[in-house]
């Protein structure tokens, strides 16, 4: 296979239990399902047949990677495999003394999350007392000397708080801050009409992001994630399905994205029964969506096609329940209609709260 | 524009390496990697805080000889302000 498919970043999500509730997690609605059935010497295995499939880049995460504890021997082995290794945690549970060391064994960066940039409303978005907390851990990863990126979550409740986000990502000598607009998959989707923001908060939060963008260059790298809900076009979501991107799930399912084991009819592989290689070239689940092949109009005749590829197909599974229909985020979309009316409900207060992250029975649609 | 007395030195949360499927070498970053041509590399490398730009120039200038001086003191100048604008390099005094 050629390297218009070459995988770059391997998404290794060690686990999917966590100790955070947060209402956008985006993990499959019924994670549970998934339980953590890869050891160690199976991850070492994944990663090392990764780094032969082309991949340079590892993220350690879940859920949440720390309750793994073997997590020294993932970073020692993952670093032996040449791979830059970053650490994508909530913080919770981490002591100073496991992430020291993390660093001896040769961490390259830690991300750490925050939810708003005060306890009340950062906790009462993971649903737990741990903000405090959070910033203790983000100050030790810099104690460390581990480059540092915070990220946070961005949707109604905080898109007015960018300013007080970015300052506080200074003091804390973030090294890149990530201010990624909730994407409305897993549980986002759930929480969609309390998440949604408005255009005119968008439109603010984005002037406030620029303008910092620009005043932090070479020091801070500040990163504003667009919400597809208010683009024409869709994201490039992976940059192209099974292109650059590989995910494996705590139950070892080669995955081309992290929610692509919730899309019906297709058949994902599991790192146990066949070598990783193998799988990204020659599985029907991983070829199902590479191409132009598989497109409907607008985007089969699209100059865009090749930029954005379609968009999001587990986007347009949730929305329309036809993983291979156009994202419906695009605005040339025959299901467009979907996103103007959510867009049009966030005009409005949503008059309902949260549903928290929490194990729940399957349900059939 | 960065001085020629100053002493660049990767940031470091970058790291090279090589990268067999290109014959090439990276430069490694969160979530990010930039490809390295063959001249950038030996830049890279030699960011280590110890050397001038100076010095640096004079090292590369030696090694691809006969290209002119001031075409290697450009290209490596311009290479090095676009890390820094990245924030992959600080300078030493």
């Amino acid at each position: 296979m050629s390297d218009a498919y070459r995988p770059y970043t391997l998404v290794a999500e060690l686990t999917y239990r966590c100790p955070l509730r947060c209402v956008y997690c985006s993990n499959p609605v019924e994670y549970t399902r998934h339980t953590d059935g890869l050891d160690t010497a199976d991850w070492l295995r994944v990663f090392r047949e990764a780094e032969e499939l082309g991949v340079v880049q590892l993220h350690l995460t879940g859920g949440e990677p720390v309750l793994r504890d073997d997590l020294e021997a993932l970073v020692e082995g993952a670093r032996a495999a040449d791979l830059y290794t970053n650490l994508i945690t909530s913080g919770i549970p981490l002591s100073r003394e496991r992430l020291a060391r993390f660093r001896s064994l040769g961490l390259d960066n830690v991300q750490v999350s925050i939810q708003d940039v005060a306890a009340p409303s950062s906790d009462r978005v993971a649903g737990a007392r741990v903000f405090e907390r959070k910033l203790q851990v983000a100050r030790w990863v810099k104690e460390l000397g581990f480059p540092l990126t915070l990220n946070v979550v961005l949707h109604r409740e905080n898109l007015g708080h960018v300013e007080e986000i970015v300052a506080l990502a200074e003091a804390l000598a973030a090294d890149r801050l990530e201010l990624a607009n909730t994407q409305y998959v897993g549980w986002a989707l759930v929480n969609r009409r309390v998440l949604l923001p408005t255009a005119a908060q968008l439109d603010g939060a984005r002037r406030v992001s620029a303008a910092a963008h620009a005043r932090l260059r070479g020091k801070m790298e500040v990163l504003f994630v667009m919400p597809d809900y208010y683009s024409e076009f869709p994201k490039a979501c992976m940059d192209g399905w099974a292109r650059r991107f590989l995910v494996v799930s705590p139950d070892g399912l080669a995955l081309p994205c992290h929610a692509a084991h919730t899309l019906p009819g297709l058949v994902f592989e599991n790192v146990k029964d066949r070598p990783l290689e193998a799988i990204w070239r020659d599985s029907p689940a991983f070829n199902a969506f590479r191409g132009d092949a598989w497109m409907p109009e607008p985007c089969k005749s699209c100059e865009r096609r090749a930029i954005d590829f379609g968009g999001c197909r587990c986007q347009a599974y949730l929305l329309t329940k036809n993983a291979a229909a156009t994202d419906p985020a695009c605005s040339l979309s025959p299901d467009h209609g979907l996103i103007e009316a959510a867009r049009q409900e966030a005009l409005s207060a949503p008059d309902d709260g949260f549903e928290y992250r929490a194990p729940r029975p399957a349900v059939r649609k | 524009m960065i001085a020629l007395d100053s002493r660049p030195r990767l940031a470091a949360k970058a790291r090279i390496r090589f990268d067999r499927k290109t014959a090439q070498h990276l430069l490694l970053y969160p979530e990010r990697g930039l490809v390295l041509n063959p001249t950038a590399a030996d830049v890279a490398r030699l960011c280590t805080g110890e050397h001038t730009v100076h010095a640096i120039v004079e090292r590369l200038a030696e090694k691809y000889a006969p290209q002119p001086r001031a075409q290697v003191e450009r290209d490596v100048v311009s290479f090095l302000d676009a890390l820094a604008e990245r924030g992959l390099m600080q300078t030493e005094p």
